[in-house]
Protein backbone atom coordinates (compact mmCIF):
# COMPACT_ATOMS: atom_id res chain seq x y z
CA UNK A 1 0.00 0.00 0.00
CA UNK A 2 1.77 2.84 -1.53
CA UNK A 3 1.31 6.06 -1.23
CA UNK A 4 -1.44 7.44 -2.43
CA UNK A 5 -1.00 9.32 -6.05
CA UNK A 6 -2.61 10.05 -9.36
CA UNK A 7 -3.10 6.68 -10.50
CA UNK A 8 -5.39 5.54 -7.62
CA UNK A 9 -7.89 8.10 -8.78
CA UNK A 10 -7.78 7.03 -12.60
CA UNK A 11 -8.19 3.22 -11.82
CA UNK A 12 -11.08 4.34 -9.39
CA UNK A 13 -12.36 6.56 -12.40
CA UNK A 14 -12.27 3.99 -14.75
CA UNK A 15 -13.79 1.12 -12.34
CA UNK A 16 -16.44 3.81 -12.33
CA UNK A 17 -16.96 4.87 -15.92
CA UNK A 18 -17.45 0.34 -16.74
CA UNK A 19 -20.09 0.46 -13.95
CA UNK A 20 -22.01 3.46 -16.01
CA UNK A 21 -21.30 1.65 -19.20
CA UNK A 22 -22.54 -1.60 -17.98
CA UNK A 23 -25.25 -0.15 -17.10
CA UNK A 24 -26.06 1.90 -20.34
CA UNK A 25 -25.62 -1.40 -22.04
CA UNK A 26 -28.23 -3.76 -19.87
CA UNK A 27 -31.02 -1.76 -18.64
CA UNK A 28 -34.06 -1.19 -20.76
CA UNK A 29 -35.52 1.42 -18.26
CA UNK A 30 -35.03 4.85 -19.35
CA UNK A 31 -34.30 6.02 -16.01
CA UNK A 32 -31.83 3.32 -15.05
CA UNK A 33 -30.33 4.39 -18.65
CA UNK A 34 -29.93 8.39 -17.91
CA UNK A 35 -28.76 6.95 -13.64
CA UNK A 36 -25.73 5.06 -15.85
CA UNK A 37 -25.05 8.43 -17.62
CA UNK A 38 -24.64 9.80 -14.23
CA UNK A 39 -22.49 7.68 -12.87
CA UNK A 40 -20.22 8.53 -15.94
CA UNK A 41 -20.47 11.89 -15.55
CA UNK A 42 -19.05 11.39 -12.39
CA UNK A 43 -15.98 9.51 -13.17
CA UNK A 44 -15.06 11.97 -15.17
CA UNK A 45 -15.36 14.48 -12.96
CA UNK A 46 -13.09 12.47 -10.37
CA UNK A 47 -10.55 12.45 -12.87
CA UNK A 48 -10.69 16.20 -13.72
CA UNK A 49 -10.31 16.69 -9.61
CA UNK A 50 -7.83 14.44 -9.72
CA UNK A 51 -5.47 15.70 -12.06
CA UNK A 52 -6.00 19.43 -10.84
CA UNK A 53 -4.70 18.11 -7.35
CA UNK A 54 -1.93 16.25 -8.90
CA UNK A 55 -1.07 19.23 -11.54
CA UNK A 56 0.41 21.74 -9.46
CA UNK A 57 -2.99 22.92 -7.61
CA UNK A 58 -4.49 24.38 -10.65
CA UNK A 59 -8.56 25.06 -10.37
CA UNK A 60 -9.40 24.63 -13.92
CA UNK A 61 -9.93 21.10 -13.44
CA UNK A 62 -12.72 22.28 -10.11
CA UNK A 63 -13.94 24.74 -12.68
CA UNK A 64 -14.54 22.29 -15.75
CA UNK A 65 -15.92 19.80 -13.08
CA UNK A 66 -18.40 22.05 -11.95
CA UNK A 67 -19.39 22.94 -15.89
CA UNK A 68 -20.20 19.34 -15.70
CA UNK A 69 -22.03 19.54 -12.90
CA UNK A 70 -24.16 21.95 -14.19
CA UNK A 71 -24.79 20.29 -17.50
CA UNK A 72 -25.67 17.18 -16.51
CA UNK A 73 -28.33 18.65 -14.49
CA UNK A 74 -29.66 20.24 -17.55
CA UNK A 75 -29.29 16.73 -19.12
CA UNK A 76 -31.20 15.35 -16.06
CA UNK A 77 -34.29 17.98 -16.19
CA UNK A 78 -34.86 17.47 -19.78
CA UNK A 79 -34.15 13.67 -20.01
CA UNK A 80 -36.38 12.85 -17.33
CA UNK A 81 -38.86 15.45 -18.93
CA UNK A 82 -38.41 13.25 -21.92
CA UNK A 83 -39.12 9.91 -20.15
CA UNK A 84 -42.46 11.41 -18.59
CA UNK A 85 -43.31 12.76 -22.03
CA UNK A 86 -43.16 8.90 -23.32
CA UNK A 87 -44.98 7.65 -20.50
CA UNK A 88 -48.09 9.86 -21.18
CA UNK A 89 -47.90 8.05 -25.27
CA UNK A 90 -46.92 4.78 -24.42
CA UNK A 91 -48.31 4.04 -20.74
CA UNK A 92 -44.68 2.16 -19.93
CA UNK A 93 -40.45 3.59 -20.62
CA UNK A 94 -39.20 0.30 -21.75
CA UNK A 95 -36.84 1.68 -24.59
CA UNK A 96 -37.45 -1.30 -26.86
CA UNK A 97 -40.90 -1.00 -26.55
CA UNK A 98 -40.92 2.59 -27.52
CA UNK A 99 -39.66 2.52 -31.35
CA UNK A 100 -42.14 4.82 -32.41
CA UNK A 101 -41.21 8.54 -33.13
CA UNK A 102 -45.44 8.97 -33.53
CA UNK A 103 -47.55 7.93 -30.49
CA UNK B 1 -0.46 6.94 5.11
CA UNK B 2 -3.83 7.28 6.99
CA UNK B 3 -4.70 9.32 3.69
CA UNK B 4 -4.81 5.85 1.81
CA UNK B 5 -6.41 4.03 4.32
CA UNK B 6 -8.86 6.86 3.78
CA UNK B 7 -9.22 6.60 0.37
CA UNK B 8 -9.45 2.76 0.18
CA UNK B 9 -12.30 3.09 2.29
CA UNK B 10 -14.72 5.82 0.52
CA UNK B 11 -12.85 3.93 -2.52
CA UNK B 12 -14.87 0.57 -1.66
CA UNK B 13 -18.10 2.49 -0.51
CA UNK B 14 -18.47 4.26 -3.90
CA UNK B 15 -17.60 0.90 -5.80
CA UNK B 16 -20.05 -0.95 -4.25
CA UNK B 17 -22.90 1.80 -4.54
CA UNK B 18 -21.92 2.03 -8.00
CA UNK B 19 -22.29 -1.70 -8.29
CA UNK B 20 -25.80 -1.69 -6.30
CA UNK B 21 -27.13 1.13 -9.59
CA UNK B 22 -25.91 -1.68 -11.46
CA UNK B 23 -27.40 -5.10 -10.80
CA UNK B 24 -30.45 -4.15 -8.46
CA UNK B 25 -33.72 -5.03 -10.81
CA UNK B 26 -35.90 -2.27 -8.63
CA UNK B 27 -35.65 1.23 -10.21
CA UNK B 28 -36.25 2.89 -7.13
CA UNK B 29 -33.49 0.40 -5.03
CA UNK B 30 -31.00 1.81 -7.96
CA UNK B 31 -31.73 5.18 -7.05
CA UNK B 32 -30.95 4.99 -3.62
CA UNK B 33 -27.66 3.15 -4.55
CA UNK B 34 -26.80 6.05 -6.58
CA UNK B 35 -27.19 8.50 -3.81
CA UNK B 36 -24.36 6.34 -2.08
CA UNK B 37 -22.15 6.45 -5.19
CA UNK B 38 -22.72 10.36 -5.53
CA UNK B 39 -21.90 11.10 -1.75
CA UNK B 40 -18.92 9.12 -2.34
CA UNK B 41 -17.75 10.85 -5.15
CA UNK B 42 -18.53 13.71 -2.88
CA UNK B 43 -16.31 12.71 -0.52
CA UNK B 44 -13.54 11.88 -3.01
CA UNK B 45 -13.03 15.38 -3.92
CA UNK B 46 -13.53 16.66 -0.34
CA UNK B 47 -10.33 14.08 0.20
CA UNK B 48 -8.61 15.93 -3.05
CA UNK B 49 -8.94 19.17 -1.61
CA UNK B 50 -12.04 20.51 -3.53
CA UNK B 51 -14.41 21.13 -0.75
CA UNK B 52 -16.79 24.03 -2.87
CA UNK B 53 -16.64 21.35 -5.76
CA UNK B 54 -17.74 18.77 -3.04
CA UNK B 55 -20.38 20.74 -1.08
CA UNK B 56 -21.66 21.63 -4.92
CA UNK B 57 -21.96 17.95 -5.88
CA UNK B 58 -24.10 17.50 -2.57
CA UNK B 59 -26.46 20.42 -3.47
CA UNK B 60 -27.11 20.15 -6.73
CA UNK B 61 -26.25 15.64 -7.47
CA UNK B 62 -28.30 14.79 -4.41
CA UNK B 63 -30.35 17.52 -3.61
CA UNK B 64 -31.19 18.19 -7.10
CA UNK B 65 -31.23 15.41 -10.02
CA UNK B 66 -31.65 12.76 -7.37
CA UNK B 67 -34.51 13.50 -5.81
CA UNK B 68 -35.67 14.47 -9.91
CA UNK B 69 -34.55 10.81 -10.68
CA UNK B 70 -37.25 9.81 -7.21
CA UNK B 71 -40.13 11.85 -8.36
CA UNK B 72 -39.69 10.26 -12.35
CA UNK B 73 -39.37 6.93 -11.02
CA UNK B 74 -42.37 7.34 -8.65
CA UNK B 75 -44.36 8.48 -11.80
CA UNK B 76 -43.91 6.21 -14.14
CA UNK B 77 -44.21 3.50 -12.13
CA UNK B 78 -47.89 3.72 -11.68
CA UNK B 79 -48.91 0.02 -12.30
CA UNK B 80 -46.42 -1.61 -10.58
CA UNK B 81 -42.96 -0.55 -8.35
CA UNK B 82 -40.82 -3.22 -9.52
CA UNK B 83 -39.71 -2.21 -13.56
CA UNK B 84 -38.30 -5.44 -14.71
CA UNK B 85 -35.13 -4.58 -16.40
CA UNK B 86 -33.89 -7.69 -18.10
CA UNK B 87 -31.02 -7.47 -19.09
CA UNK B 88 -30.38 -7.29 -22.84
CA UNK B 89 -27.29 -8.97 -23.59
CA UNK B 90 -25.27 -9.25 -20.41
CA UNK B 91 -22.58 -11.60 -21.27
CA UNK B 92 -21.84 -9.00 -24.59
CA UNK B 93 -22.59 -6.12 -22.28
CA UNK B 94 -19.99 -7.94 -19.92
CA UNK B 95 -17.41 -8.83 -22.44
CA UNK B 96 -17.78 -5.02 -23.70
CA UNK B 97 -17.34 -3.67 -20.47
CA UNK B 98 -14.34 -5.98 -19.05
CA UNK B 99 -11.96 -5.09 -22.42
CA UNK B 100 -12.87 -0.93 -22.08
CA UNK B 101 -11.85 -1.47 -18.32
CA UNK B 102 -8.30 -4.06 -19.24
CA UNK B 103 -7.23 -1.14 -21.72
CA UNK B 104 -8.34 1.88 -19.25
CA UNK B 105 -6.11 -0.01 -16.59
CA UNK B 106 -3.42 -0.87 -18.67
CA UNK B 107 -3.20 3.20 -20.24
CA UNK B 108 -3.16 4.39 -16.81
CA UNK B 109 -0.44 2.17 -15.24
CA UNK B 110 1.84 2.64 -17.96
CA UNK B 111 1.35 6.30 -19.15
CA UNK B 112 4.09 8.44 -16.69
CA UNK B 113 2.20 10.74 -15.80
CA UNK B 114 3.71 14.69 -15.18
CA UNK B 115 2.89 14.77 -12.10
CA UNK B 116 3.71 17.49 -9.41
CA UNK B 117 3.63 17.07 -5.44
CA UNK B 118 0.07 18.23 -4.56
CA UNK B 119 0.23 21.33 -2.54
CA UNK B 120 -1.25 21.12 1.49
CA UNK B 121 -5.14 21.61 0.85
CA UNK B 122 -6.99 25.23 1.61
CA UNK B 123 -9.89 26.76 0.73
CA UNK B 124 -10.71 26.95 -2.80
CA UNK B 125 -14.06 28.85 -2.82
CA UNK B 126 -12.02 32.57 -2.97
CA UNK B 127 -9.85 31.46 -5.95
CA UNK B 128 -13.13 29.23 -7.89
CA UNK B 129 -15.17 32.49 -7.42
CA UNK B 130 -12.38 34.34 -9.31
CA UNK B 131 -11.63 32.12 -11.95
CA UNK B 132 -15.77 32.19 -12.74
CA UNK B 133 -15.88 36.34 -13.12
CA UNK B 134 -12.70 36.27 -14.74
CA UNK B 135 -11.00 33.94 -16.89
CA UNK B 136 -14.23 31.56 -17.37
CA UNK B 137 -16.68 34.74 -17.31
CA UNK B 138 -18.17 33.93 -21.11
CA UNK B 139 -19.01 30.19 -20.39
CA UNK B 140 -20.39 31.03 -16.85
CA UNK B 141 -22.68 33.11 -18.60
CA UNK B 142 -23.89 30.95 -20.89
CA UNK B 143 -24.12 28.35 -18.45
CA UNK B 144 -26.45 29.88 -17.11
CA UNK B 145 -28.87 30.67 -20.67
CA UNK B 146 -27.98 26.59 -20.78
CA UNK B 147 -30.12 26.13 -17.85
CA UNK B 148 -32.60 28.79 -18.28
CA UNK B 149 -33.28 26.72 -21.85
CA UNK B 150 -33.04 23.61 -20.27
CA UNK B 151 -35.79 24.47 -17.95
CA UNK B 152 -38.59 25.86 -20.78
CA UNK B 153 -37.63 22.87 -22.05
CA UNK B 154 -38.25 20.73 -19.59
CA UNK B 155 -41.66 22.45 -18.88
CA UNK B 156 -42.83 22.47 -22.67
CA UNK B 157 -41.66 18.67 -23.11
CA UNK B 158 -43.40 17.30 -20.14
CA UNK B 159 -46.77 18.80 -20.06
CA UNK B 160 -50.14 17.19 -21.75
CA UNK B 161 -50.84 17.60 -24.81
CA UNK B 162 -53.92 19.67 -25.65
CA UNK B 163 -55.66 19.18 -28.79
CA UNK B 164 -58.15 21.46 -30.35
Amino acid sequence: MGPLGLHHFLVLGAVLFCLGLYCVLTRRNAIGILMGIELILNSANLNYVAFARYNGGEYDGQIFAIFVIMLAAAEAAVGLAIVLGIYQGFETIEVEATDRLRG
Amino acid sequence: MTITVVFYVLAAATVAAGLGVVLTTNVMHSALALMGALLGVASLFVLLGADFLGVVQLLVYVGGILVLTLFAVMLTSRVEMRVSNRAVGRLPALVVVAAVLGVMVRAITTTAWAMKEPAAPGPTVYAVGHAFLGTYLLPFEIASLVLLVALIGAVVVSRKEVRG
